[in-house]
């Protein structure tokens, strides 16, 4: 096991050795301490390791990761996992602002809360949040699946496209064209599957689905009032 | 027989002919106008500036003889790999699905042959583009279409799009017919909807998240990268400061005459400034922050013609960016698809419903048929051609100036024509010493 310690190390000098990890590297685990909220740690991996960072992070942790497992011991700032390609990240606290934004593909697991905006854009990735997410969270989300174990703010999924929402808890107001979906039977079977990754103890019977009406793809000036 | 005097039918200046028809289309189809495109209305524009050339006071330089250098560096603040060109012009921002693969092609190889850079645009990178362009600015937009670290690492420098001049403050718009089984994938998107682009990025807000936002780009690319921010024409002192605070290398500033794939005519025409507007501002704070030649500054929006290239850098800039008049060049709106354009309901060069994606001239399409009318290689040669007339142009006049250098060109060579032009440019109208606001006249 690697350890880096950031407080003697520069952030450029971190990222770097992370970076170069080739596909089949030996050294598979590291270590970040004393990160204080230093932005883009573990930022552009490209290797299958494991980093796990010892308390909380600034902006854009694991930005842009692929195949790597970052974890998270404390909180994250704004845009964790930011167009996250594949890997995994987890965060055992909470995350701020724009979590997942835009994400293509991986799976994010933030176990306290998400704040408002978690999966804007999202273009793939999954994202799986243990406590309750702010409002505008989804927003134009294209494709994926945002599983929310508590409750959703203001305007979940306004101008959705294909992403799939489950919430098992409260939704304060769903967003424009956002409607609630019959849960079919491989609605639970995804659910079940990411329920299962991210280590988190709830049934999918207990979710509902929310998707997109699909009523706003194509111009409409009946539904001007709508945008 | 009445005799008396009729007065002749007249036409309002208000609710003019034209006036009337869009609000009889408006009336019929309950959707505002969607077109390409720039500004199409009059503003002050390098049209209204003069050269005033060598004197007594000022010797020129032999032409075809005497060294007028047209070379540029972009990206020497941070970046370890600064973009070098051999001229003073770029290809500006536009995306496949927008434009058509061979479009996009000839941008790239035409851009190559005449030692200069091109951009990619909303929707991402094509293999296509990425391997005919030696250099090739990959933009970091709103949408984040296609946006992917492997793309940021094989491009030459990354543009992050905050706004462009044609709608500062708004987002871009594909509709369905454009939106083909090979721009719904690269965009992850069904296939025919209309595809919307955000105004804003999903992830900062402000300067100060901008900053935190360039330091992540910058770690995933080793810092090799020159990342320009581009702005459109809207406050252009404070956000080329904020840019620059921002830590850019590169300043892109957008004037209402820039062009865009599609959107509303009435943000088109009422939103944001005239490119003469923008650059001494933009200028400005950069010789206050001392980051003149140090941040580059890229100036867009109605360069048609080496004069424009010149006028432009005598103002401050250190590069231009062409988009319109690379399309133009390439081939678009050309006379011989006139019957093609009349079946449109439209003419050669006014044609912009570049949306509808049913260009004759095989540019602004997805559709197969339309493009096998565009040869990518001739298309190519075209943009060359073109590209190095602006050059030949701008070292002409830069040479009756004395210059050695078409950077060496400088606001006291110039005039202007009209006291607006005067006052925008910060250059005297002509005949006189006066520039219009400044010393409090």
């Amino acid at each position: 096991m690697q350890t880096i310690d950031l407080a003697t190390t520069p952030l450029r000098d971190v990222n770097a050795a992370l970076q170069a990890q080739a596909s089949r590297t030996n050294q598979t685990e590291w270590v970040i301490e004393n990160p204080k909220g230093a932005h883009a740690i573990a930022v552009g991996l490209d290797a299958p390791i494991e980093v796990t960072v010892k308390g909380s992070t600034g902006y854009y942790c694991a930005g842009m990761n692929k195949q790597a497992t970052v974890k998270v011991t404390g909180s994250a700032g704004p845009g964790v996992a930011e167009n996250m390609m594949s890997g995994t990240v987890v965060i055992e606290g909470d995350a701020s602002q724009y979590a997942g934004a835009t994400g293509h593909g991986g799976l994010l697991v933030i176990k306290g809360n998400a704040s408002s905006r978690c999966g804007i854009s999202m273009k793939g990735i999954d994202i799986v949040v243990f406590g309750n997410i702010g409002h505008m969270s989804a927003f134009m989300a294209q494709s994926g699946n945002l599983v929310v174990l508590g409750d959703a703010g203001d305007a979940l999924g306004d101008s959705l496209y294909e992403a799939r929402l489950f919430v098992r808890g409260a939704v304060k107001s769903l967003g424009s064209d956002c409607i609630e979906k019959e849960m079919r039977p491989e609605h639970v079977e995804i659910l079940r599957d990411l329920l299962e990754r991210a280590g988190a103890d709830a049934k999918p019977e207990e979710f509902k689905r929310y998707g997109s009406a699909r009523k706003l793809y194509n111009f409409h000036v009946d539904h001007a009032g709508a945008y | 027989m009445d005799k008396t005097p009729q007065t002749l039918p007249r036409d309002s200046w208000t609710f003019s002919p034209g006036i009337n028809a869009e609000i009889r289309r408006a009336a019929d189809t309950g959707i505002y106008d969607i077109r390409g495109g720039g500004a199409k209305r009059r503003v002050p524009h390098f049209d209204d500036l003069l050269f005033l050339g060598a004197s007594i006071s000022r010797y020129p330089l032999e032409g075809y003889r005497e060294k007028c250098d047209t070379s540029v560096v972009l990206g020497t603040r941070f970046a370890k790999k600064p973009i070098e060109l051999k001229i003073p012009i770029t290809i500006a921002g536009m995306s496949f699905g927008a434009l058509s693969g061979p479009a996009k092609e000839a941008l790239g190889r035409g851009a190559t042959l005449a030692g200069t850079s091109t951009t990619t645009g909303d929707g991402g990178m094509t293999n296509e583009e990425r391997g005919h362009s030696e250099k090739l600015v990959y933009q970091y937009l709103p949408s984040r279409y296609g946006m992917n670290p492997d793309d940021l690492r094989r491009a030459d420098a990354i543009e992050i799009v905050v706004g462009q001049g044609a709608k500062p403050g708004g987002g871009g718009m594909l509709l369905g017919q454009k939106i083909t089984e090979r721009v719904a994938g690269m965009r992850n998107l069904p296939i025919g909807i209309d595809q919307r682009s955000a105004c804003r990025h999903p992830d900062w807000t402000g300067p100060d998240d901008l900053e935190i936002k360039i330091l992540e780009l910058r770690e995933i690319t080793n810092w090799e990268k020159p990342i320009y921010i581009k702005v459109g024409g809207a406050r252009p002192y404070y956000d080329t400061a904020l840019a620059v605070k921002a830590g850019a290398d590169v300043v892109v500033l957008d004037g209402m005459q820039g062009g865009t794939a599609a959107t509303q005519d009435v943000f088109i025409e009422n939103v944001g400034q005239p490119t003469l507007a923008c650059i001494r501002p933009a200028v400005k704070a950069l010789q206050d922050l001392g980051m003149h030649r140090k941040v580059q500054l890229v100036v867009s929006g109605g360069i048609r013609t080496g004069a424009d290239v010149a006028k432009a850098l005598a103002l401050g800039a250190d590069a231009v960016a062409i988009g319109t008049a690379a399309l133009i060049a390439l081939g678009e709106n050309d006379p011989k698809w006139d019957e093609d354009y009349a079946a449109l309901g439209t003419t050669a060069d006014a044609y912009d419903d570049w949306h509808e994606g049913r260009d004759p001239a095989g540019i602004t399409t997805q559709d197969p048929e339309l493009m096998k009318r565009f040869d990518p290689v001739e298309g190519a040669r075209r943009l060359r051609n073109y590209l190095a007339v602006m050059t030949l142009e701008c070292q002409t006049i830069a040479r009756a100036c004395g210059k050695s250098h078409v950077h060496n060109l400088e606001p006291e060579d110039l005039c202007a024509l009209s006291l607006e032009a005067a006052a925008m440019a910060g250059v005297p109208l002509a005949g006189t010493n006066w520039i219009p606001g400044q010393n409090g006249f």
